[in-house]
């Protein structure tokens, strides 16, 4: 009995230490991320790990926290802690911004609206393209199934809806009345909305359902040389949008941590070289025109506007598009 | 009052464990649950009827409440059958069909829906031979009662089993002998003794399947006003920093469960005071 007492103990205090987090010697940054930088930021993380030993002799541990773009700022304005902020879209960081945890105008305070690396929404088809999908307009026609995640739960599905939005301004002279019914059409062809963008990919290439999925270049690219080798490939539509993931350090935590010189360069580092040649080679399109150049025949040159020019900023697209009884909400429910 | 208290039981102690019971559940859950009230303050009565009369939140509590239903149902009967089964019978396998019961429990929910999209896809196991039928599961409602059914069915078969356990053989081999056809004596004599416990199997399989998020967003679809769950609307609200609007929905749903619960409590406490009545 009495040993039984013990060993019930040790294992309580055994559990009770593997479970707490190993308190590091080091300094220690936390990049709070969305889901599909993972892999990015763990060779980046490493890169920059060697190159501020050598800089300054000190050793650093970065942790990184990924999750949905908008579920990550909650966290982080409800105290998670993140030094600095990897998201996808900068209407989650303004809101981080709103509620005072980072400075106003931080979009300012990096080269590239702080964007280090871009991206753009393109097509993924069945391999051969039986459907003969070209562009936005393919995805309106009746014979058509196109797969996209929610906009309201996936902010990178923010980035599809929009796109879609601007081709159609562009090409019906800047009618709303006639963009509202191609986006209508096209989210009739949409049989089911995933909640994120993985989701949306695993329906489109495991489940095999849908002859097109909307998604971003660098998602694309994952999926034709992972997920669906040799049974999907990328479609470039003529024109799409700028997708700007931003990144920025968050001044509160940075202040309480002591951590302000090490987050800012550890962003800097982004900007450098080896920041840019990891973007490329995890399929975001580098911001530095020379390595861009690098690497231009995986990226093909394609017209994408900006949310800026075509929306006047995300804070009002936002509230247009995908607020409650906003244009997407009309899609589903007309007459609210 | 205060010599009620004392005179109600003999036990010492009574005044330490009420206080920590109720210190205990203040911490756990009534403060988080007091919170969510506090935020709903924050909307005028107006507001708060134009979220949740929305048409599209309406669709969802009727999805929400309806598949819960029909899932606890479907739990009730076949979680019976399995529950009489492994405590009446002894068949080789019978232990690790009974570990496998509480699967469910411990299998985290996404793990859950995945397996039961891919299952039940178009192009899955069991969905490729019902697309020629034209009966669609995953991303349809009948794929949020699928989900639903599978987590909640421990639920129902764990609190049938120690009361099955108890039950004598010999009232029915009694009742057999006095000449009750099977059925008679399953009717007559082992339901009666069961209901007060299949109901609260069939509350506990409901409230744990209304709550459920993780494995429904998988297999759903999430299609407004078709196959939207209440819990994702109110995820969608917090997408867009609308803290008031969200727990406006989470309130709504918390009474109706409530209020919900509560009739299954005295639905309970009628079918058992019946039955002590006609028994003595």
């Amino acid at each position: 009995m009495q040993s039984g007492r013990w060993i019930g103990a040790t294992v309580l205090a055994a559990a009770w230490a593997w479970a707490m987090p190993a308190m590091a010697e080091s300094k220690t940054l936390l990049n709070v991320s969305y889901d599909p930088t993972r892999e990015l930021y763990q060779e980046f993380n490493a890169a920059f790990a060697k190159h501020w030993k050598s800089e300054k002799g000190e050793d650093v541990i970065i942790r990184q926290s990924h999750g949905g773009a908008g579920k990550q700022a909650r966290a982080v304005i409800d105290g998670l802690g993140g030094d600095v902020l990897t998201l996808a879209l900068a209407y989650d960081i303004d809101e981080v911004s709103r509620r005072g945890l980072i400075a106003e105008g931080w979009q300012k305070r990096l080269p590239n609206n702080s964007c280090p690396y871009t991206s753009t929404i393109v097509f993924l088809v069945r391999k051969g393209n039986p459907k003969n999908i070209r562009d936005w307009d393919d995805l309106t026609r009746p014979d058509v199934s196109v797969i996209t995640p929610n906009p309201k739960t996936s902010g990178g599905a923010r980035w599809n809806h929009l796109a879609a939005w601007a081709y159609a301004l562009k090409h019906n002279d800047n009618d709303e009345a006639k963009a509202r019914e191609f986006v209508g059409k096209l989210f009739k062809n949409v049989p089911v909305l995933d909640s994120g963008a993985r989701g949306s990919t695993t329906t489109f290439v495991q489940r095999e359902i849908g002859d097109a999925l909307i998604t971003w270049e660098n998602e694309a690219f994952l999926a034709v040389e992972k997920l669906g080798r040799g049974k999907v490939e990328i479609v470039l539509p003529s024109m799409s949008i700028l997708a700007e993931p931003p990144v920025t350090v968050v001044d509160k935590v940075v202040d309480a941590h002591g951590t302000r010189e090490l987050a800012t360069a550890y962003l800097e580092f982004l900007y450098s070289d080896v920041g840019q040649e990891l973007a490329a080679k995890y399929h975001y399109r580098p911001s530095n025109p020379k390595i861009a150049e690098k690497y231009a025949e995986k990226f093909p040159k394609l017209e994408r506007i900006t949310i800026d020019e075509a929306f006047g900023g995300w804070q009002k697209a936002q509230a247009k598009h995908f607020a409650d009884g906003g244009v997407f909400d009309q899609i589903y429910q007309p007459g609210r | 009052m205060r010599l009620l208290l004392r005179q109600r039981s003999i036990l010492p102690g009574f005044g330490l464990t009420l206080g920590f019971t109720v210190l205990y559940m203040s911490l756990v859950a009534l403060i988080p649950l007091g919170g969510l009230f506090l935020r709903t303050a924050e909307l005028s009565a107006d507001r708060f009827w134009a979220i949740i009369s929305d048409a599209r939140v309406v669709a969802a509590f009727r999805l929400s409440f309806g598949a819960s239903a029909i899932a606890a149902c479907i739990n009730l009967v076949f979680g019976l059958i399995l529950a009489w089964v492994l405590v009446r019978y002894r068949f080789p396998g019978r232990r690790l069909v009974d570990a496998l019961i509480d699967l469910p429990f411990a299998l985290p929910t996404a793990v859950a829906g995945i397996a039961l999209t891919a299952v039940y896809a178009g192009n899955g196991w069991i969905g490729r031979y019902l697309a020629p039928l034209d009966i669609q599961i995953a991303y349809a409602p009948p794929g949020i009662v699928v989900a639903l059914t599978f987590i909640g069915l421990p639920f129902v078969v764990r609190t049938l089993q120690p009361v099955l356990e108890d039950l004598d053989p010999e009232v029915e081999e009694a009742s057999a002998s006095l000449g009750a056809p099977r059925a008679q004596t399953l009717w007559r004599v082992i339901l009666p003794e069961l209901w007060p416990v299949l109901l609260t199997g069939f509350a506990l399989a409901f409230a744990r399947a209304l709550g459920e998020y993780g494995s429904i967003v998988f297999i759903s679809g999430n299609m407004p006003m078709r196959t939207e769950i209440v819990p994702l609307l109110m995820v969608m609200k917090l997408e867009q920093f609308d803290y008031a609007g969200a727990t406006a929905i989470a309130v709504t749903m918390l009474m109706a469960s409530f209020v919900l619960l509560l009739v299954i409590n005295v639905l309970q406490w009628w079918s058992g005071q019946r039955h002590c009545v006609r028994r003595s």
